[in-house]
């Protein structure tokens, strides 16, 4: 049984996952995690990916609350029971 | 009646009605409104600006509003002071201060897009108005809901200065304090406009919130005379001001209300949360976010939302971006103060520290006219002062003593800000 993952989803993107506000995934790095989530929804991942395969630069991915630019990218290690988020940006001050 | 067209996406180009909208469906880019320019032409003239109130709402046909404003009646419409003697100092001809440290009724920039934020919420027919915020947002949008009875939330990181709390829960807002920076307190807020149907100002009706920035832009051009400086040094957080003084000028400039000088907007930032400037100097196309750790506290936003615009706007228009430490911080703060008798926060102390690198590196000119836009207000954030003062004296109520006093501060070489009249 490999290690899942839970994957929340903002609003934004639930109408590309039949509405669900979470998925738990397969996947060891934060990468695979997401691979696990576009190979069933290929719609969503034109839109979190570029062609280039880079994440899209106004979406933010979260590892249990540490922002994923802060540790390897898509690289990351996750293991079972971690918590995935995916947030647009947003502005303030 | 307006001259809106749609919510447009800022990258894709997707159109969107009016509507709360945090951002694209398709690629999450911000939305942006988009006006009908050809049907303004001839009828948003400088006449019927000038003919408006005396706050942001003379610009009312340039922003996102269907009905009467009833809300910032009083916001905007701020002082632009020509600093002659922060000029003399620095050795510039034509130097100018946009002073919204003067703003109200929360003395920041923020009453600005709060108002234009908090006229659409009605308009959308919401009860209750919030916003993550560094303190200035949070004063903001807890005063104009007391005024216009709208419930306010308001979600702050939890080490702010006490002046930054106070100044909002005076005013009645729920407000949750977030253990984290406001980075995370920016995504637990879009989290909670996601799952809550509240109006969360900068989420949700962030592309009327940015809006509102517009007018910072506007007032400088008018008050100039219906001209743009040549120069406009603006501070970054989340990246909304700057882009959006940017879109006023070329407003203006395609109504034929001002002629193109190419103008050059640059970015100042403090070096303890420099993710935009970085990126600026080292000619990097993405900005690489930061965990803040500044005195400048109210613009300490390490990933900011609007920042590859920022970078865009800067690169386009020419101009350049310099970061301040603490130190040239508090000095900067005094400098304003003991020149033009102006007391900001310390992100107004970043903004002229960068403008003061910008114009001993020759980025600006010595020669050309130059704004700096000053956006909070020092009496906020009085701890960050702290040890920057001598000690003042205190004495019994004798005039001999106060005369020995005097005496003795003639002496001493004290700095002009807190040297008395002498004799």
């Amino acid at each position: 049984m490999p290690d899942t993952v839970t994957v929340r989803i903002p609003t934004a993107l639930r109408p590309q996952v039949d509405n669900h506000e979470s998925l738990d995934l397969a996947g060891g790095t934060v990468k695979e995690v997401l691979g696990s989530l576009t190979s069933q929804f290929p719609e969503l991942g034109k839109r979190l990916f570029k062609a280039d395969n880079e994440l899209n630069r106004f979406i933010n991915v979260y590892v249990n609350d540490e922002d994923i630019r802060f540790l390897d990218n898509l690289d990351t290690v996750v293991k079972s029971g971690d918590e995935l988020s995916i947030v647009p940006a947003i502005a303030g001050g | 009646m307006s001259f809106v067209k749609a919510l447009s996406c800022k990258e894709c180009e997707a159109e969107y009605a009016i509507e709360p909208r945090t951002v694209c469906d398709f690629d999450f880019a911000p939305v942006e409104v988009t006006y009908d320019y050809d049907a303004m032409r001839g009828r948003v003239t400088r006449d019927s600006i000038e003919s408006g109130p005396p706050s942001l709402w003379r610009y009312r046909q340039l922003l996102p509003i269907e009905s009467e404003p009833t809300i910032g009646l009083h916001s905007g419409w701020t002082p632009m002071i020509k600093a002659d003697s922060l000029a003399r100092e620095l050795g510039m001809r034509d130097l100018y201060i946009k002073d919204d440290s003067a703003n109200y009724p929360t003395y920041s920039y923020k009453d600005r897009v709060v108002s234009v934020a908090l006229m659409k919420a009605k308009e959308l027919g919401f009860d209750t108005v919030g916003c993550a915020s560094t303190g200035n947002l949070a004063h903001s949008v807890s005063a104009h809901a007391a005024a216009a009875g709208l419930r306010s939330f308001v979600m702050i990181p939890h080490d702010l200065e006490e002046g930054k709390i106070v100044g909002s829960l005076v005013f009645g807002p729920r407000m949750v304090k977030i253990k984290g920076n406001y980075d995370d307190v920016n995504r637990l807020c879009s989290e909670i406009a996601d799952k809550y149907n509240w109006a969360i100002v900068n989420v949700n009706l962030r592309p009327f919130y940015t809006e509102g920035a517009k007018t910072h832009g506007f007032e400088i051009a008018e008050q100039l005379g219906w001209q743009l400086p040549q120069h406009t040094v603006v501070p970054v957080a989340g990246g909304t001001i700057l882009p959006k003084v940017y879109k006023a000028y070329q407003e203006f400039i395609t109504l034929g209300l001002v002629d193109d000088n190419s103008p050059k907007i640059h970015a100042a930032q403090a070096a303890g949360c420099n993710p935009i400037v970085t990126a600026i100097e080292e000619e990097m196309e993405l900005f690489r976010p930061q965990k803040p750790d500044t005195i400048a506290k109210s613009i300490a936003i390490g990933n900011p939302a609007d920042g590859f615009y920022v970078i865009g706007v800067v690169r386009k228009t020419g101009g350049w971006g310099a970061s301040a430490e603490d130190g040239e911080i508090l000095d900067a703060v005094k400098l304003l103060a003991r020149t033009e008798g102006i007391f900001t926060e310390p992100a107004g102390g970043t903004t002229l520290a960068c403008a003061i690198k910008l114009i001993e590196s020759g980025r600006i000119p010595r020669d050309e006219s130059l704004c700096i836009c000053i956006t909070g207000n020092g009496l906020k954030t009085i701890e960050a002062m702290a040890g920057q003062f001598v000690e003042t004296p205190t004495i019994n109520a004798k005039l001999v003593e106060f005369d020995e006093l005097v005496k003795q501060i003639d002496k001493t070489n004290v700095p002009p800000a807190s040297q008395p009249i002498s004799t």
